[in-house]
């Protein structure tokens, strides 16, 4: 147990070599591009929406498609079942999410900088579990949409779970949800992290401190 | 006497037809089954798939315009334009009612797409009605009627129009019926020669907004003007016209406006007219300058045409005119070049009234022998004409000159194919015969006739158009389909040239009395005026009270915030004869007076959603003076109820109620 909590504290006192500073650089850059793609995607398809309704999410707005047209009609039909407009100002975490990832922009530099295994591993963390959070607020957030529906709406429709990642039909609609581009660049984000720590592992510690 | 024994034949060979015709009811579909396999191939548009073409037909006396797609023929949208159309609310609401002034009819016979260098640009669509001397302007974003004007000054019966210059600058209307001038002048028809003119009139358009003014007339002898076609190239800056009763005879016209065997066909130099306006040379008639062609020598030149010719269609080189017999079985066919040299060598063979006549053997190139009743001519991209034949009830194809001295020596020899159509055909369409570069793929036969080619549907019966496949050497008749009374003239688009809108974007709606948001929804009160503006939307009008008493000015403005394609919100209320539609994103006004105290639903009449027929409001009328309501924003307040008698019942305000708006109908007793 002893010698494990040493080769612990050992590993995380490691150097960064210039490949996995490098590294650093390129996820700063990453994440950086994130804010650029959209993170997630909502399409509904019904019969006589043929073209499709869609609703983007990027870390910082949400947008209808076809000029923002879409989000109003997906409104529009759930009025209907009484469920509460769809607006970016109920989604707090837009407020969050790009303040997050400039934090991460400016930890992967830092890490970079103090070239240590420590701050990686730290990052890692974060990352992972705001990129958790992240996932189960928006589950949240589509729970309550689809479980606090008006009862005096003309329609009355079961409660329901609105699909986080995959498709499912919910009465005339077929509804699917996946992730974007924005996603994709976290998740690789964090895979450029693991590649630091991965190509500094063997990394000698100097000499005064092993 | 060799024509008039000809024409003899002809009729007689009519007469016989229609008697085989009636007599066996004999249905003439002509195709084996590997005809009719090749033919559904050539027209089936799936379902799901779309129409290559768009097919404008003019309406005839039903006042509006038709769009078909091609191939299927099928009929896609009724575009309103001189009479109400309950469908889509035209007729009803302020700026509708504005626009078709005191008449709820017209009579549509030729639509024209407008120009650029003698090319559609998928701009406007300009109609005319013959019934009362107007033209009106249909704007192919929305596919709506922007402008109706007239009638026009001075101008009786605008049979040939609307037809534009190579790039709109004009459109040109002539009158088929002469009048005394001006008009509310009476003169006995004993007087014709003497005291009734006929007139061209050119109404200039604005390039940007396509806006119709009267820019000048020129004062005709007393014929019939029939069709015309507007010149490019050589003939650029020229109109033609056909006209027949050149015996000025004011009555019985079937005989004694057929008397000679020629008429006289105008050659309307319009620039040169143009130019004289310009120069001061015209008088003023009615606030219009018009122009005398005895005394301005130069804008109008005569020719003599075979025999009470119709249709007068310039070919898309620009060089040569046809002109269709009518009484006589041939196909005029002028030369634009030798009409240009006989003009400058001033080669004429008399004059009318001062207007010069040009030497006719010096301007035809020759008379093709087409067949019997030749009205319409339209031409292909490969030199050949098409001209549609009303006694024959069929099409015949021939060749455009140059021809050979063999050619001349014998014109039957350029006739290639002739094609029964079904049955005695009026105008027929093809797409971009009249710019320079046609489409040669279809053909339009606008039949007037449909007796028995269709189930039967009693006395009243519709029109029929036959699709024919002119691609090939030998013309095919592959698709027939049936129209509401009547078709006269067509144009057809390239679908893919425009591309409409298909909602009024909110930003772009500058109405004031536009409301977007449902507690936006308002009722006031001014004086006696009361005033709504009331949003719709799936499924429900804000508000949906509107309090009015007896004596009120009811002024009500719908705005349908929707932005979704075909999200159609209407405005029906109950027995006030009103009825608006309102497009996603349009605002519309209707007003009237309340008249008649009550309780009147109003209610969504396009059907639009689920919960549509929940979509649905009430107009509380009460006795004149019974309460001050309170502004309205969708809140109910409570009901005052009042014990006044009844009130008559109620019209649409109006200025002129007898014409303008329908008088109610009176309960049978």
């Amino acid at each position: 147990m002893k010698r494990f909590l040493r080769a612990e504290y050992v590993f995380l006192q490691k150097p960064l070599n210039v490949g996995s500073r490098l590294l650093l650089l390129l996820s700063a850059v990453i994440v950086g591009g994130s804010l650029y793609f959209p993170l997630w995607k909502v399409h509904l398809e019904a019969p006589q929406y043929q073209e499709g309704l869609e609703m983007t999410i990027y870390a910082y707005k949400l947008e209808g498609g076809n000029g923002g047209q879409d989000l109003k009609e997906i409104n529009m039909l759930n009025h209907y079942i009484g469920m509460k407009p769809i607006s970016a100002a109920d989604f707090t975490e837009m407020q969050v999410i790009p303040f997050m990832l400039g934090l991460f922009i400016l930890l992967a530099l830092r890490a970079a900088v103090f070239g240590r295994m420590g701050p990686v591993v730290d990052l890692f963390v974060l990352a992972a579990y705001f990129g958790m959070f992240s996932i189960g607020a928006f589950y949240f957030r589509l729970y309550t949409y689809g479980h606090n529906l008006d009862p005096h709406a003309p329609m009355n429709v079961e409660p329901f779970m609105p699909v986080v990642f995959g498709t499912q039909q919910i009465a005339n609609f077929t509804q699917s949800s996946y992730p974007q581009m924005g996603s994709y660049f976290l998740c690789i984000f964090m895979l450029v992290l693991l590649l630091a720590i991965w190509f500094s592992r063997k990394e000698q510690l100097p000499s005064s401190l092993s | 006497m060799k024509v008039l024994r000809t024409s003899v034949i002809g009729l007689a060979c009519t007469v016989a037809l229609s008697l085989v015709l009636s007599g066996c009811g004999k249905k003439d579909s002509g195709t084996s089954a590997g005809d009719r396999a090749s033919n559904a191939e050539a027209t089936y548009v799936a379902p799901g798939e779309k129409d290559e073409y768009y097919l404008f037909y003019s309406g005839g006396h039903s006042g509006q315009v038709f769009v078909a797609g091609l191939p299927s023929l099928r009929h896609i949208v009724t575009i309103p334009v001189f009479a109400p159309y309950p469908g889509t609310g035209y007729g009803f609401d302020v700026e509708s009612k504005q626009l078709l002034g005191n008449y709820t009819w017209g009579d549509v016979h030729h639509p024209a797409l407008s120009q650029t260098d003698s090319m559609y640009d998928g701009r406007w669509l300009f109609v005319n009605d013959n019934a009362n001397n107007r033209v009106a302007r249909i704007d192919l974003h929305d596919f709506k009627t922007k402008q109706i004007i007239g009638p026009l000054p001075n101008s009786s019966g605008s049979h040939a129009s609307s037809f534009v210059t190579e790039n709109t600058e004009y459109l040109f209307v002539s009158t088929r019926f002469s009048t005394p001038l001006p008009k509310g002048t009476v003169s006995e028809l004993e007087n014709y020669e003497k005291d009734y003119k006929g007139m061209v009139t050119a109404l200039k358009v604005d390039p940007q907004s396509g806006e119709m003014s009267v820019g000048f007339q020129i004062l005709m002898p007393p014929f019939n003007f029939d069709l015309a076609s507007t010149g490019k190239g050589p003939s650029s800056g020229y109109v033609f016209f056909t006209s027949y009763n050149t015996e000025m005879a004011h009555e019985t016209l079937e005989v004694n406006a057929s008397q000679l065997d020629r008429d006289l066909g105008a050659i309307v130099n319009w620039k040169a007219a143009a130019a004289a306006v310009a120069d001061g040379k015209g008088t003023k008639m009615e606030g219009v300058t018009v122009l005398d062609p005895a005394t301005v020598p130069g804008i109008v030149h005569f020719v003599a045409i075979a025999k009470s010719p119709h249709g007068m269609d310039v070919d898309p080189t620009g060089k040569w005119v046809t002109a269709g017999g009518k009484l006589q079985p041939t196909a005029t066919v002028l030369n634009v070049e030798k009409i240009l040299t006989a003009i400058e060598q001033k080669d004429y063979e008399g004059d009318f009234r001062g207007i010069p006549i040009l030497t006719h053997d010096k301007v035809v190139e020759g008379e093709v022998p087409v067949g019997l009743g030749p009205l319409h001519t339209q031409y292909d991209d490969k030199g050949n004409a098409y001209t549609s034949l009303f006694i024959d009830s069929a099409v015949t194809k021939w060749k455009l000159p140059p021809w050979t001295d063999a050619e001349k020596q014998d014109l039957t020899s350029v006739v290639k194919d002739k094609i029964t159509v079904h049955y005695s055909i009026g105008h027929l369409a093809i797409s971009g015969s009249d710019t320079k570069k046609p489409d040669g793929k279809w053909l339009v036969a606008l039949n007037k006739l449909s007796k028995g080619r269709h189930i039967n549907v009693g006395p009243s019966q519709p029109e029929s158009s036959q699709l024919i496949d002119i691609s090939g050497e030998k013309m095919k008749l592959v698709a027939e389909a049936y129209t509401e009374p009547e078709p006269h003239f067509a144009q057809i688009l390239k679908a893919d040239q425009i591309d409409p809108i298909e909602v009024y974007p909110q930003a772009e709606n500058k109405n004031p009395n536009a409301v977007w948001e449902l507690e936006d929804g308002i009722v006031t009160r001014t004086g006696t005026t009361v005033e709504a503006k009331v949003v719709a939307i799936r499924s429900r009008f804000s508000p949906d009270k509107i309090e009015a008493n007896v004596g009120d000015t009811v002024r009500i403005h719908v705005t349908n915030i929707e932005q979704t394609a075909d999200m159609i919100h209407g405005f029906g209320i109950n027995e006030h004869n009103i009825n608006i539609v309102v497009d996603p994103g349009e605002t519309k006004t209707i007003e009237f007076v309340a008249k008649k105290k009550g309780v009147f639903p109003f209610y969504c009449t396009n059907f639009c959603s689920a919960l549509h027929q929940e979509m649905q409001g009430y107009m509380i009328v009460r006795e004149s003076g019974a309460v001050e309501p309170t502004p309205e924003t969708g809140t109910p307040a409570p009901t005052v109820k009042t014990d006044a008698v009844d009130g008559i019942p109620a019209v649409p305000a109006t200025e002129n109620p007898d014409v303008d708006a329908p008088a109610p109908v009176e309960p049978n007793k």
